[in-house]
């Protein structure tokens, strides 16, 4: 089971280690972190996507909140959050395929961020299965570079 | 305007702290210095490690917070051990270490180490005080942090400019830590669960952890057991929080635990789990543990429910208050039926045959327990002779059992014993050893002859590393005996003279009681070493992946 935690810590150097640490000696499965400063200068908040059984995550959140600097963890279900991640790929393009790759950036709304004499760099945004279609439809030109953030999460709001 | 040391003791001043274990250096002169012209006890202790132990001694006899200084690089590598092993017992203790002057932090300076990296899994929190202007707040967190909720070790790493740097941020009268709030109260809705389930129990057990001697709640739990006569079978760590006099105290459970308590885990339909975190050595093989018990855990720390056994009422909160909360929704209650299966359980089977004809571990700790006084102080360091103990003393003073249990760290016990005397100078303090921890704690004999400490020094010499013996026989092909023998032991009376401590020995059974009278009535430091056989193991035991009952005597 995948599951997403928002993690709302103390901005202090040494926090993100602090947490890292207990996810590996603890054995928990890391997908992917990602970490920023808040609306609030004095706090970052970490999005953890966590692999593991009910019990494991039960841990994870307890072992959380253990942490002296950890100020509040929230779950983040899927379906009922807005995820985003985002990538940058440096595709392969030339004149006979740059139009082409131009058509495809277009159908996902991505942006092409950099053209370059032999490649293009795509700036692509959306959730997991998006970036997974994109990243697939851009195979076939050749993708020479590619860097993606993990998730970052947010519960949606009250309808 | 005071310096980042005058700071730091003031601070600990407030704190009343009355004595700091500390060991000198480099990156803590200032600290050192500034102590010096202070009111609070300075012990200047043999090894780092000591000085971790001693403050662990203190803080588990006197219920207060430990604290012991070292300088940095070696120095505070050598607290590692000592800060792990107060972690896994929970030991309220502040380690203050000095460290390389801020500027010269991460550039592998001279005795530089990463010591809030090292000590992170091994503290409850820590902190690298980068400006003098945070030393203030940083010391009175870590005492909050060190004793509320959970106790356990916190580590405050002072750079040296830092303690010579001056601020007027001397004193800190409030601190917030939002993302620090242990829950006290347990949740009245779950209490009231658990009054229920007690008065539909019909053979209920308590099982008293070290939280209860944490929390300083063992007259609750007397009541408790009391009022609804309920059996207490103790973890290694609530050892002290019933005495073995009590009609309803069955003694340690566990995989060298005693037969009574280990069956009844095994027959009883409810257990209140008490301030314990269910560790393997406890629980045995946990699929079998307690098949036909209802279990209610409760504990401060909620990452401790469910973390290894399922619990069915899960209950967190501060013991003292939750026993207080759960004492006034409970009426008197009686088993009678089951109260006598516990006797027939407490009487037999009889502990294993000998099957040495030399003096045996056991008749030693037996002869002791018949005359060690109900308000002595125990501490042990780890092996056959702390299961012996664990087992065979009665343990009638709270907190008066000061033994190694999470980490099982040989060389504790005379440190530990060092502390206990200074928290405790008009009591007994008797350290049970054997001749491989003996060596590792030996040093610090040092601290005590300075400090003229009265310890009592019981000496289990059978020339072996005998618990992992014990283990060869049962584990290793052949049962060899690699690297457990001692062949050439030093003559411990010639350390006992070198320490100036009475030496005392004991060859048969019949030498034993003169001894320890002579041994306990010393008015110094004493040494009794007891030549005891190899060939003993401890039993009950229960093997790796063996189920509770499933004893061997
Ligand atoms: C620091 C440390 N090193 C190694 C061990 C492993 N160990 C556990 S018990 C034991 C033997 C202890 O021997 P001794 O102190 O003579 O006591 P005995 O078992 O003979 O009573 C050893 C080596 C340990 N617990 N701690």
């Amino acid at each position: 089971m995948r599951h997403t935690f928002a993690v709302l810590v103390e901005n202090n150097p040494g926090v993100l280690s602090r947490v890292a640490g207990l996810f590996s000696r603890r054995g928990f499965n890391i997908e992917s972190l990602v970490v920023g400063e808040t609306e609030d200068k004095t706090t970052s908040r970490m999005t953890i996507v966590v692999e593991g059984d009910e019990k494991i995550l039960e841990q994870v959140s307890k072992q959380l909140n253990k942490q002296i600097e950890v100020i509040k963890v929230t779950d983040i279900p899927d379906d009922e959050s807005v995820n985003r991640q985002l990538a940058l790929i440096r595709v392969a393009a030339d004149q006979s395929t740059r139009q082409e790759i131009l058509q495809i950036t277009e159908i996902f709304r991505c942006r092409i961020v950099d053209i370059g004499r032999k490649s293009l760099i795509v700036e692509a945004t959306g959730d997991e299965t998006k970036i997974q279609a994109i990243i697939e439809s851009l195979k076939p030109f050749g993708i020479q570079e590619l860097v993606r953030t993990g998730k970052v999460a947010m519960l949606r709001g009250v309808k | 305007m005071l310096s980042g040391a005058e700071i730091l003791v003031k601070c600990l001043e407030q704190e009343n702290v009355e004595v700091v274990f500390c060991y000198p250096g480099g990156a803590n002169l200032e600290l050192l210095d500034a102590l010096a012209k202070s009111s609070i006890r300075m012990v200047l202790v043999r090894h780092e490690q000591g000085a971790v132990h001693e403050a662990n001694g203190y803080a588990r006899a006197s219920g207060r917070v430990g604290v012991c200084l070292a300088t940095s690089g070696p120095g505070a590598t050598n607290m590692v051990t000592g800060i792990a092993t107060a972690s896994m017992d929970s030991i309220p203790i502040i380690a203050i270490t000095g460290q390389v002057a801020t500027g010269m932090v991460g550039t592998d300076a001279f005795q530089e180490v990463d010591m809030t990296g090292i000590t992170d899994p091994i503290t409850k929190h820590n902190y690298l005080i980068k400006d003098v202007k945070q030393l203030a707040r940083s010391v009175k967190e870590a005492f909050h942090i060190a004793q509320s909720g959970r106790p356990g070790p916190v580590l405050l790493d002072i750079p040296r400019d830092v303690a010579m740097a001056y601020s007027d941020a001397v004193e800190v009268s409030k601190i917030h830590l939002r993302g620090y709030k242990p829950n006290l109260t347990g949740h009245t809705g779950q209490i009231k669960q658990v009054a229920q389930l007690l008065s539909e129990a019909r053979r209920p057990l308590i099982i008293a952890g070290g939280g209860i001697l944490l929390a300083g709640c063992w007259e609750e739990l007397q009541a408790l057991a009391e009022s609804q006569e309920i059996p207490v079978a103790n973890t290694f760590m609530g050892l002290g929080s019933i005495s073995m006099d009590h009609p309803l105290a069955l003694g340690m459970m566990g995989s060298y635990g005693l037969a009574a308590p280990n069956y009844a885990v095994q027959s009883c339909d409810l257990i209140l789990a008490l301030g314990t975190r269910f560790v393997e050595r406890m629980t045995c093989n946990v699929e079998r543990f307690a098949p036909r018990a209802k279990i209610v855990h409760i504990d401060v720390d909620p990452a401790e429910i469910g973390k290894n056994i399922r619990a069915d009422i899960p209950l967190v909160g501060d013991l003292k208050i939750v026993l207080n909360q759960l004492l006034q929704k409970l009426q008197p209650r009686q088993h009678p039926e089951w109260l006598e299966e516990i006797k027939n359980l407490k009487a037999s089977p009889p502990p294993g045959p000998k099957i040495s004809r030399c003096l045996t571990q056991i008749e030693v700790l037996e002869a002791l327990a018949e005359v060690l006084p109900a308000e002595a102080i125990v501490t042990t360091d780890v092996g056959q002779h702390q299961m012996w103990a664990g087992q065979r003393l009665k343990h009638r003073r709270p907190r008066g059992f000061i033994s190694s249990g999470g980490l099982g760290t040989m060389g504790y016990g005379i440190p530990a014993a060092v502390g206990a005397q200074i928290a405790c100078p008009k009591d007994l303090v008797v350290v049970i050893t054997g001749d491989g921890s003996f060596q590792m704690g030996m040093p610090e004999l040092g601290t005590a002859k300075e400090q003229k400490l009265p310890i009592k020094v019981l000496l289990l010499n059978n020339s072996y590393l005998g618990m992992v013996k014990q283990l060869q026989d049962c584990y290793v092909e052949g049962g060899r005996h690699t690297a457990t023998p001692f062949t050439d032991n030093p003559e411990f009376k010639h350390i006992a003279k070198a320490y100036d401590a009475l030496y005392l020995r004991a060859e048969t059974a019949e030498e034993v009681e003169p001894a320890l009278a002579r041994f306990l009535k010393h008015p110094g430091m004493a040494i009794m070493e007891c030549m005891v056989a190899a060939e003993e193991n401890v039993y009950p035991m229960v093997r790796g992946p063996r189920g509770l009952d499933e004893m061997e005597f």
